[in-house]
């Protein structure tokens, strides 16, 4: 393991550093670009996966916090950049090195302003194109009569722009996204095929699929902004209205990074409780993936067979957590009540039935002669794409590449429980609904071993003594967890008030949208519904 | 479900007393009746989810709940085949056109549910610069079902609500006509620049 902070200082030496749980480099924005490459290329740095780009408006200055991970050695970096120009502000891309940030950087574009030098495409990604003013900026104007309600349909853009620098100037280049003879297919954004308000133009000649070019924010609600105006306990009500189907998990992120500011120390209790509930949620969210794509797919059969054991999960969440879907039940430092007293003799229910009706699902489906062929060796993800276009959760194991927060990064009581990571290598469609189902097999047995230790539990402290006024020292935490369709992340910034500076929240299924356009190029335009099926993206979690 | 166990008869007693003001031909009458139950009991939405509320729109299709017991199993993917629109999940500005266009694209008699807390106010999301504050500012809403999101017991109460509407109004010369959207514009006149 090298010393991060001796390389770094060599390789960039005007780079200052913050220690912290993570160690944090911060650079001007006219070293950043170099520095990028070498943490990328140089050997012994080798952050290949890029985590997260999270925006951020420090009043006098803008600029980004990227998040790195190193597959090969699990090292985490930190790196802020930053820019004092407030009227025109321009950073360096790295859309190139990593392309997870080709969507994660025009995210930071909409919400900010900053313009990325080199980026191919820079459009505003969730607000209209006529949207006036940055939402995310401190000194943002938030008046209607700016922004009303516009019942004129938004024109369809085909202007892009990028940035380019040319003897050390920045010249804006404009070009068209297609050409006049290019077809194009518009898709979304009201499709029962979509899973939501997505919206993807398809360029296609023929019947083959050339480009993709996704069209998110239908849905787009400024989750990050109204946080910045809540206080702790508050926010917490987001996070379970980003992705429905990993309402727990998110929740769970959210508290433990609070918890992790405060330093609270969580009842043992309550994590069995919790870890139990986000396999209940996993469960739930893998049966209504399978129901869903196999509807999609012409067999609505199978989606009534998966309904019909949400449907028993759902009970379970009803009788403890009082809701069916958006659940409320974690809390800073515990959860809001005990378990139901069935609770236990539910779950143990569930896991004796789920065997028998896994063998139904893949009688069903999975053996189907047509169901095989339109997903085997359709879509295929290579493991390097995957890293490099950030894909994480059963999509991006379904390439071989192991990315389980639960095994990397243990939260709760995950080191105490046996399970395996599941793993597949064909990385195609049918590798990856394949893993969604064996990942189910995984939850059973969890929830079999949690079940006893729930009942071995003596403590029934089901929460930690926290202040009242909850207020964060100054600082910054980012935290993850394996959500249902990958790795969920939560930043934190505080300047020691009781509501965030800011908090990002870095979501799993933008960086699906990212890799639709890779996956479905070169195949047939009916196998765009079964690749994006398989990926299995919910949008409210995409456009927050 | 009888009349007593519903909450709001008031709203319908208030149509049923207009109805019986203006006064209608004993034919005509009779074949609105009829009319009337062969379009309550046959209505088709339009899938128009955007969020939470139409995961538990699904599950009303599935079998524990069953839609279809009430004649609404027929969810179509196109406004042009939809009775009515059940808007499930938050309305942001980027969708509000979209929305907009649906609606116009629907064919006459139509109506609008409003599901969920965002539909109806805003709901949790109430205050971001971006979200559309009740979708009753864009449309005429004939029914609302709050809940966050409301469970599917909740959508059925909402959907009956809006059978015994159907059952009371005047078929011939009333909705078939446009003057449901004719009123709502004529109380909002920013619309009516807002959408030449």
């Amino acid at each position: 393991m090298v010393d991060l902070k001796e390389k770094i200082g060599k390789l960039c030496p005007s780079a200052t550093f913050e220690e912290g749980e993570v160690l944090r480099v911060c650079v001007e924005a006219k070293d950043w670009r170099a520095l990028a490459e070498q943490l990328k290329n140089d050997a012994e740095l080798n952050f290949d996966y890029l985590v997260a780009v999270i925006g951020c408006d420090w009043k006098e200055t803008l600029g980004c916090v990227y998040e790195f991970t190193s597959t090969a050695t699990r090292a985490m970096l930190e790196v802020k950049v930053t820019t004092a120009d407030r009227e025109n502000p321009m950073l360096h891309s790295v859309s190139d090195l990593w392309k997870v940030a080709l969507l994660q950087e025009r995210e930071v574009f909409d919400f900010y302003g900053i313009k990325f030098i080199g980026h191919p495409d820079m459009r505003r990604l969730f607000l209209r194109n006529d949207w006036v003013g940055y939402p995310l900026r401190k000194d943002y104007d938030a008046n209607p009569e700016i922004n009303p309600i516009r019942l004129n349909l938004e024109e369809n853009e085909d202007d892009s722009v990028t940035y380019v620098e040319e003897n050390g100037k920045v010249v804006e280049k404009k070009y068209k996204l297609f050409d006049p003879e290019d077809y194009v297919v518009n898709f979304g954004p009201q499709h029962p095929s979509t899973h939501g308000v997505m919206r993807l133009r398809t360029l296609i000649d023929g019947e083959t699929v050339s480009r993709v070019v996704p069209v998110p924010g239908y849905i787009h609600r400024g989750i990050e902004k109204l946080c910045e105006s809540h206080s702790y306990p508050q926010t917490l009500m987001y996070t379970d209205r980003l992705d429905y189907m990993s309402a727990h998990q998110n929740r769970h992120c959210l508290c433990l990074c609070i918890e992790k500011a405060l330093g609270v120390e969580v009842p043992r209790r309550v994590q069995i409780i919790r870890v139990m509930m986000d396999e209940l949620m996993r469960l739930s969210s893998h049966l209504l993936s399978y129901g869903c794509m196999t509807m999609d797919m012409g067999a609505t059969t199978a989606f009534f067979y998966g309904f019909r054991e949400r449907e028993q999960i759902l009970d379970i969440f009803d009788k403890t957590c009082g809701a069916r879907m958006s659940l409320h039940y974690n809390v800073i430092g515990g959860v809001v009540a005990d378990v139901h007293p069935d609770f236990i003799k539910d779950v143990r229910e569930l896991c004796a039935i789920m065997p028998s009706r896994l063998k139904e699902y893949h009688k069903l489906f999975t053996g189907n002669v047509i169901a095989q062929n339109r997903t085997k060796g359709v879509g295929v993800i290579t493991k390097e794409e995957a890293i490099n276009y950030g894909i994480t959760g059963p999509s991006a194991r379904a390439t071989g590449y192991s990315c389980d927060v639960r095994k990397h990064a243990p939260y709760a009581i995950y080191n105490e429980l046996k399970f395996d990571e599941v793993l597949e290598t064909a990385g195609d469609s049918f590798a990856r609904y394949m893993v969604r189902m064996r990942e189910i097999e995984q939850c059973v047995s969890l929830l079999e071993q949690l079940c006893d230790l729930l009942e071995k539990e003596e403590g029934n402290e089901i929460c930690a003594k926290v202040p009242k006024l909850i207020k964060l020292p100054v600082g910054h935490w980012f935290q993850q967890v394996e959500a249902s369709r990958g790795a969920f992340g939560v930043y934190i910034e505080s300047d020691g008030g009781k509501n965030p500076y800011r908090m990002h929240f870095n979501s799993p299924c933008l960086n699906l949208i990212g890799v639709v356009d890779l996956s479905c190029s070169n195949y047939k335009i009916a196998d765009l519904i079964t690749i994006t099926a398989s990926l299995d993206y919910v949008i409210p979690d995409i456009d927050r | 479900m009888k009349k007593e166990d519903f909450k709001d008869n008031e709203y319908i007693d208030k149509l049923v007393e207009e109805l019986n003001a203006s006064g209608a031909n004993v034919v005509v009458g009779s074949i609105d009746k009829l009319i009337n139950w062969g379009r309550a009991n046959s209505l088709w939405p339009l899938c128009f989810g955007t969020s939470c509320c139409a995961i538990e729109f699904m599950h009303l299709g599935a079998a524990r709940h069953d839609m279809a017991r009430f004649g609404f199993e027929v969810a179509r993917n196109s406004p042009r085949q939809a009775d009515y629109i059940m808007v499930q999940g938050t309305i942001v500005h980027r969708m509000a056109p979209v929305l907009m266009r649906l609606y116009e694209q629907m064919a006459e008699p139509k109506y609008v549910i409003a599901c969920g807390g965002c539909t109806v106010s805003g709901g949790p999301f109430k205050g971001s610069y971006c979200v559309v504050e009740g979708i009753d500012k864009i449309l005429p809403v004939d029914v609302y079902i709050p809940g966050c999101p409301p469970r599917p017991e909740a959508m059925f109460y909402g959907l009956m609500q809006l059978q015994r509407k159907m059952k009371v109004e005047r078929f011939f010369g009333g909705v078939n006509r446009q003057e449901k959207i004719k009123d709502f514009l004529a109380n909002h006149p920013e619309k009516t620049e807002a959408m030449k």
